[in-house]
């Protein structure tokens, strides 16, 4: 393999692993601040990319279909929030996790019912269209590159966010003591809304921006959340640090071991044997992954709770 | 006897008279919903022994109905084609007897019980269930990618398999033998309950630090009770694809993951005839709301939604009152 491609993989998965970061970190925070597992948090990852395809099909702009897709995702995210998510903090894991199953079934079908069953396309705009060459000649497409120039933006943001302002203390504070925070005069449903409906909005972006790499479908954010409850299991549950890099080495492992693993098995194997296990195996391997960080830290890379 | 006896007799007594009348007003269709219910019900049955009696909130239970019926369909589909399925180090023969296939994806299924569970019971809470269900998701993933045994597409088998003494072809008879198997297991998941491990099982459910310093181990418990659960819900799996004569990745989705727990919910939590009600009611719901809609999963899961938040027993906990042992 030339190292052109070699690079060229490896933007891939750093670009792969951004989209799961946005996805993840919003999950992340929802659980370690209200201990709430969300199933349906690829619900509004959907959510954005239906509301982008729609905006952009009805004005043109891509720019406007992007801003769409975070107010949509984060307007679901804080109905929901109100009207059935706040009803389960209380509750034990069982009772959130089908609460959430049937919010995703509610919202593929009313999905399915409003656009119909046949994908809808999201175009890429012409300003971002097209391959730049990066230093070494390397050609690669300006979008991918985008995501993850866009991918890195948040992460920062969330990081002074969490670090630096006055509602990053606050979300702090309630992941440690929710009592003592009530007890000192912040409104806690407000604040549980607020972070409900900021982690909707982080995926229905990334739902937008795969949206216009995929197609955008019903369904399209399954795959996407059970990567993320992987990367959330890889780098421990609330740490926006181990977000991070447990997307990466997420995205990472899947882009890089779908490529490489075929081309090392065709070292002893016949070519098309060889494609089929290599495809296969490399399916797993995200998998093997999470097991072998389970087995030497059972919280996590950067976890503590549990 | 209490309430609860009652009902279950008359669930009991109610899943096979419905087939039995049918069987007389010659409607086959209703025979094979009954048997539907009564195999979705064993799986049920097995992941209400490790929610109900464990608390071990498994969201990946589907790989164990999977394997079960990727057992089937592999020992049939060489029986079929008169290819071995191994050659070496023995020679392995497929097979189309259904005592064979049912050991087969018990064991299987315990085996990858054992593994999953051993590693995801390192961990609790949340993290369980979603490392049930990342498993889960692996098989699924895998199943899809490998061409073998038909990838996407699934596996078809063209006749159901035999059982000595039986036409599995007749409706009723195969209803026969899927009913025997559920009220059997339904039997041992009593025992199990009052047994002195059932007995420890619920109390490292409830504080395992106590159960820890009488000198039993929480995690052996929770491993075993983790294997006897996959084991059953394999055998749901094979008799399941043998109903379909069909087996594919959907049995292995996180979908069928779902569907299960929502049995388990819908009939009410640690119940043990929970999973049959719930089982019951959801095909019922189905054949019902799927006539009036395309859309009838937004009111199945509306429904849901409704059950989980304001009426917590399910079935059982409603008709039979609260007595929620579940906490």
């Amino acid at each position: 393999m030339s190292l052109l491609l070699f690079v060229e993989q490896l933007l891939n998965g750093l670009q792969f692993g951004m989209t799961l970061f946005l996805t993840a970190a919003g999950l992340t925070l929802v659980f370690g601040v209200m201990g709430l597992i969300n199933l349906a948090h690829g619900s509004l990852f959907m959510v954005g990319a239906f509301a982008a395809a729609a905006v952009s099909a009805a004005t043109g702009s891509f720019l406007l279909a992007m801003a769409a897709s975070i107010a949509a995702a984060a307007a679901a995210g804080a109905l929901v929030e109100v009207v059935v998510i706040r009803r389960l903090y209380r509750r034990d894991h069982l009772d959130q996790v089908l609460a959430t199953f049937a919010l995703i079934m509610i919202f593929s079908e009313a999905t399915r019912w409003l656009f119909g069953s046949f994908p809808l396309y999201l175009n890429i705009p012409t300003y971002l269209s097209g391959p730049v060459t990066l230093p070494g000649g390397i050609e690669y497409p300006l979008y991918r590159l985008t995501i993850i120039a866009v991918g890195l933006l948040i992460a920062i943001g969330l990081f002074l966010l969490i670090s630096r302002t006055r509602l990053g203390i606050q979300i702090r504070a309630g992941e440690s003591d929710r009592e003592m925070i009530a007890a000192l005069g912040i409104d806690i449903s407000k604040l549980y809304t607020i972070v409900f409906a900021l982690g909707a909005a982080l995926a229905g972006l990334a739902g937008a921006m795969i949206g216009a790499i995929q197609s955008v479908q019903v369904g399209m954010g399954e795959p996407v959340l059970i990567l993320a409850f992987v990367v959330i299991v890889i780098g421990g549950i609330g740490s926006i640090k181990g977000v991070l890099i447990g997307s990466i080495l997420v995205g990472m492992t899947n882009t890089m071991g779908g490529v490489l693993l075929p081309a090392f098995l065709r070292l002893f194997m016949e070519n098309s044997a060889a494609t089929a296990a290599g495809s296969a195996l490399a399916t797993m391997l995200i998998y093997i992954l999470m097991a072998l960080v389970l087995i030497v830290k059972p919280t996590g890379l950067y976890g503590a709770r549990t | 006897m209490t309430r609860e006896t009652v009902i279950n007799g008359l669930l009991a007594l109610l899943l096979l008279g419905v087939p039995l009348w049918a069987y007389l007003a010659d409607e086959p269709f209703l025979i094979t919903l009954a048997t539907k219910v009564a195999i979705l019900a064993l799986a049920g049955v097995g992941l209400n022994i490790a929610l109900g009696q464990g608390g071990l909130v498994s969201l990946g239970h589907a790989a164990f109905f999977g394997i079960g019926g990727y057992a089937m369909g592999i020992l049939a589909s060489h029986a079929q084609s008169y290819t071995p399925l191994a050659e070496w180090p023995w020679t392995i023969e497929g097979s189309n007897s259904m005592p064979v296939i049912w050991i087969t994806a018990v064991v299987t299924s315990a085996l990858a019980a054992l593994v999953i569970g051993a590693l995801s019971l390192r961990t609790s809470g949340v993290y369980f269930i979603m490392i049930t269900l990342a498993f889960g998701q692996m098989l699924y993933y895998f199943a899809i990618s490998w061409p073998a045994y038909g990838g996407e597409d699934g596996l078809s088998i063209y006749v159901r398999n035999g059982f000595p003494g039986l036409n599995t072809l007749d409706p009723i008879q195969f209803f026969a033998i899927t009913y025997v198997i559920l009220i059997a297991t339904l039997f041992f998941a009593a025992r199990l309950t009052r047994s002195p491990f059932g007995l420890a099982l619920n109390a490292a459910r409830q504080t395992s630090e106590r159960v820890e310093t009488v000198g039993i181990v929480p995690y052996q418990l929770r491993l075993t009770v983790f294997v006897i659960s996959g084991a059953i819900t394999g055998l749901a799996g094979a008799l399941f694809a043998d109903l379909n004569r069909f087996v594919s990745p959907s049995m292995l989705s996180w979908h069928t993951s779902g569907e299960l727990m929502i049995f388990i919910i819908l009939g009410g939590t640690a119940r043990l005839f929970g999973p049959l009600a719930g089982a019951a009611a959801f095909i019922v719901l189905e054949q019902m709301l799927g006539g009036l809609s395309d859309y009838w999963h937004i009111h199945l899961g509306l429904l849901l939604l409704v059950v989980v938040l304001f009426a917590r027993g399910g079935i059982i906990g409603t008709l039979a009152g609260e007595e929620v042992r579940h906490d």
